[in-house]
């Protein structure tokens, strides 16, 4: 194992020996090996092509998408492995928010928050729904903003009140980790401010884990950090760590700007 | 020196008037494109105001020694194109059928299988039914119909013939109104655990929903005039008629017959009228969808 | 899980259902093209007779193959100037001015008539017009039915060609405007160059819709089953004759009638797949 690489307290996620493939030979992630924290915030960083996405897409399988992958390897969600799992009892437990904020136009803000209940056929109470709705809205911070308008689309939000709706959209679901890819590039530097509190806040439950572009964001909100770098996992640790004393002279380089 | 300027000159006027020449050239070449849909509009609702009443809408169409009487006494002809109306209401409700849901599906198919050998060779196989002539689908429907199934002629087989012919237009439009829908969302329905075809219905085709009934729309707009494919397969009929596997009428093989018939002469611009002003009405509600959709 | 598998099964046997429908019509067609070809064999498709009296029958499709191609090619020279330049006005003169969509609206009206009533306003309008230039005496004719399909393929040709006009990248046309060159120099040396594939399949598609009209040709062409000689002499289509002729058709008329729905099939299809295999290579 990579000396560079650490393990941690109480891991929630191992990604053990995960090698993908998006054409034959053509590795996008390469033989990686690595642990999630619990009630964390991980960042995984690094230039772009990287395999960064990838690899978050792979927690969640929604890397299956694309025809003719090939995945190698295991990933354990509580010593459970995915790849034995159904896809939609696997993203019911890690849920996941985009990089470009995506609800659904046909359906209104309330419906949107309950949309993986809905979408799924699952009944519930009105009562009931009404409080998840309730609490995933204030648990985002957007209840205020929205608590008269929530009979209208979604769409009408500013991005990053569209954002923070598809980040309630997910915990509505109660899932065991959240997974974020780039999650505020397409927002400006206010709305990125209040989603970055809002990951640092939502950590208390659930596990957290983005990619980002953005080292300064890493450092803001991260407890943990990954360089990634051509496929390889280069380093992972502490952030503080990391950002103070990288080990490896490549990620030296990347933090202090010299290439990505 | 100046000699050299003088030319340049000369020959810059040349290009700028040139320039001048073809743009009035284009406007007039595109005025006289556009005239003619002026002039045919003109020309029906002239000829066929004065038709278009109660009776039209609530009576069959008369037959020859009525329109004669009728004609001789300097009279407005009787009757109406009631029976054309049920039976193109018929004939492409049942089309519509036959074709909308199979397009769909077949429209998702070929979205869901982008870049796969099989999808682009049913693509391909699709644009091609596109261009067959609709008097080729006549051929078709009659002997796939109306010689083994119903046994006659009947609107069951014109239905068919339509329908052939709406289904790749309602293949491309689905696909293509597919295209259009970010991959986010469907990303976002599949990160919360929803399976895929739940995606797909109960995410993408509502979001697609105004692409979708405009292509409809302008597929219906296209059959609902379609005379050559009914001439050999529904053949007509002068009486109202609901039951599939016998002859029906349709407004445009009603226009057919009026233009055969020298007594019926008024009866055809008030028909085309109608079936004229059904396709634009068509048309216009499909575009107002769609300029609602792109705002 | 289970009933995603129903339903991809369900999206890829629907689309089998193209393929089977594509090619129940070759089969339908051949088969039911056999007893003519059987009887004439190759003479049917150069012979000129067209004789239905019984016990003399003999069928050739001559007149008709000749007078769909003369009268699509006709319309198609007429559709040429004219769509080309209303593609100019949408794409490039008045590019998403009003007045181009105005006019890009009215194409798309066109191509919405339906083909009955072209055939009337063209019986009642523009065949006495013919008449009374004292270019026929009755107004039928390979002529009149040229001008009214050019008038009916006209918004094919436009609205695919304007597109493609549209798509010519702005710095190139600005490079040549920049050095000096007038519009119509940017039109003929930039965009023609640019565009010229795209607009070539465009009128492709288009003559391949000519081919296959039926009810304006079959009120305007005069319906003589002859190889036309002449722009104003009367003859006939393929698509025409079997409108005409299929009601009383059976036995080896009927036979002739669908080699001819054959013919025409496979015509249109060639031309139609060379249309689209050029817009395809664009892409």
């Amino acid at each position: 194992m990579n000396e560079n690489i650490d393990r941690v307290d109480n891991p929630i996620i191992k990604i053990e020996n995960l090698s993908i493939a998006y054409d034959k030979d053509k590795f996008a992630v390469k033989d990686i090996n690595v642990e999630i924290e619990k009630n964390a915030v991980t960042a995984i960083m690094g230039p772009s092509g990287c395999g960064k996405s990838t690899l978050l897409r792979a927690i969640n399988r929604m890397h299956e998408l694309y025809p003719q992958i090939e995945t190698k390897g295991d990933i354990l969600l509580k010593d459970e492995n995915i790849m034995d799992m159904s896809t939609i009892m696997l993203r019911r437990k890690i849920g996941m928010v985009f990089q470009r904020p995506n609800p659904f136009p046909t359906m209104s803000i309330y419906d949107n928050v309950i949309a993986g209940y809905k979408l799924n056929g699952i009944k519930l109470k009105k009562n009931d729904r009404d409080q998840i709705v309730e609490e995933s809205l204030i648990s985002v911070a957007l209840w205020d903003e929205v608590k008269d308008t929530l009979f209208k689309k979604g769409s009408f939000l500013s991005g990053g009140q569209q954002q923070r709706l598809c980040i309630a959209r997910t915990i509505a679901y109660k899932p065991d980790v959240i997974l974020l890819d780039e999650p505020t590039s397409a927002l400006d530097p206010i709305a990125t401010a209040r989603v970055e509190d809002l990951l640092v806040k939502l950590k208390k439950d659930y596990t957290i884990v983005l990619v980002t572009h953005n080292m300064s964001q890493a450092a803001r909100i991260s407890d943990k950090s990954m360089f990634m770098y051509m496929g390889n996992l280069i380093e992972y640790g502490n952030t503080m760590k990391m950002f103070t004393n990288p080990r490896n002279p490549k990620t030296e380089q990347y933090l202090t700007g010299k290439f990505g | 020196m100046s000699s050299a300027t003088i030319q340049y000159n000369t020959r810059s006027d040349y290009r700028k008037r040139k320039n001048r020449l073809f743009y009035w050239l284009v406007i007039a070449m595109s005025a006289i494109t556009v005239s003619p849909i002026l002039l045919i509009v003109y020309k029906l609702i002239i000829q066929g105001y004065k038709q278009i009443n109660w009776s039209f809408f609530t009576k069959v169409a008369p037959n020859t020694l009525e329109a004669m009487t009728a004609n001789a006494q300097g009279e407005v002809i009787p009757g109406g194109i009631l029976n054309g109306i049920t039976g193109t209401f018929l004939i492409v409700v049942m089309a519509a059928i036959i074709a909308i849901p199979v397009g769909i599906m077949i429209g998702l198919f070929l979205y869901e299988n982008q870049g796969k050998r099989f999808a682009s060779i049913v693509r391909d196989i699709s644009d091609i039914l596109q261009g067959v002539p609709s008097i080729v689908l006549g051929l078709i429907a009659y002997m796939w119909v109306v010689k083994p199934v119903t046994h006659g002629f009947s609107a069951l087989a014109g239905s068919v013939a339509l329908a052939i012919m709406m289904l790749p237009l309602i293949i491309r439009s689905t696909e293509e109104t597919m295209k259009m829908i970010p991959t986010s969302l469907k990303e976002a329905g599949l990160a919360l655990g929803v399976p895929y075809y739940k995606v797909i219905l109960r995410v993408l085709i509502p979001t697609g929903f105004s692409g979708l009934s405009t292509g409809i729309l302008l597929a219906i707009s296209r059959i609902i005039g379609e005379t050559a494919p009914l001439m050999l397969t529904t053949l007509g009929s002068s009486a109202v008629n609901w039951d599939v596997t016998k002859p029906t009428s349709a407004i445009p093989l009603l226009v057919w017959e009026f233009y055969n018939d020298p007594n019926m002469a008024n009866l055809i611009w008030s028909s085309s009228l109608f079936l004229m002003g059904f396709v634009l009405v068509l048309n216009i509600i499909s575009k107002r969808i769609a300029a609602k959709q792109n705002r | 899980m289970k009933s995603d598998k129903i339903f991809k099964y369900l999206l890829f046997s629907a689309s089998f259902l193209v393929i089977i429908v594509a090619a129940g019509m070759v089969f339908t067609l051949s088969s039911g093209a056999i007893p003519a070809f059987k009887e004439f064999g190759l003479k049917f498709i150069i012979s000129n007779q067209w004789n239905p009296t019984e016990g003399r029958e003999s069928y050739g499709a001559l007149p008709f193959i000749a007078g769909t191609v003369i009268t699509s090619v006709i319309a198609l020279l007429l559709c040429i100037p004219l769509a080309f330049s209303t593609s100019l006005f949408i794409a490039e003169y008045f590019y998403k001015k009003r007045v181009a969509m105005f006019l890009s609206t009215m194409v798309d009206l066109l191509a919405g008539i339906p083909s009955i009533v072209y055939g009337l306003w063209g019986f009642y309008v523009l065949r006495p017009f013919i008449v009374e230039l004292g270019l026929s005496p009755q107004g039928y004719g390979i002529f009149t039915a040229s001008l009214i399909l050019a008038i009916m393929i006209i918004p094919y040709a436009t609205s695919l060609s304007s597109e493609i006009i549209s798509m010519v990248p702005n710095d190139l046309k600005e490079a040549a405007y920049a050095m000096g060159a007038t519009r119509l120099e940017v039109i003929f040396n930039v965009i023609l160059p640019n565009a010229r594939s795209g607009i070539f399949a465009s009128f492709i598609l288009a003559f391949g819709r000519a081919l296959g009209e039926t009810m304006a040709v079959t009120m305007l062409i005069g319906n003589s089953n002859i190889v036309p000689t002449g722009l104003f002499q009367t003859g006939n289509t393929m698509a025409s004759v079997i409108a005409n002729q299929f009601g009383e058709a059976d036995g080896l008329k009927l036979s002739s009638l669908i080699a001819i729905g054959l013919i025409l099939f496979v015509i249109t299809g060639l031309i139609n797949a060379i249309g689209k295999l050029i817009i395809k290579k664009l892409a």
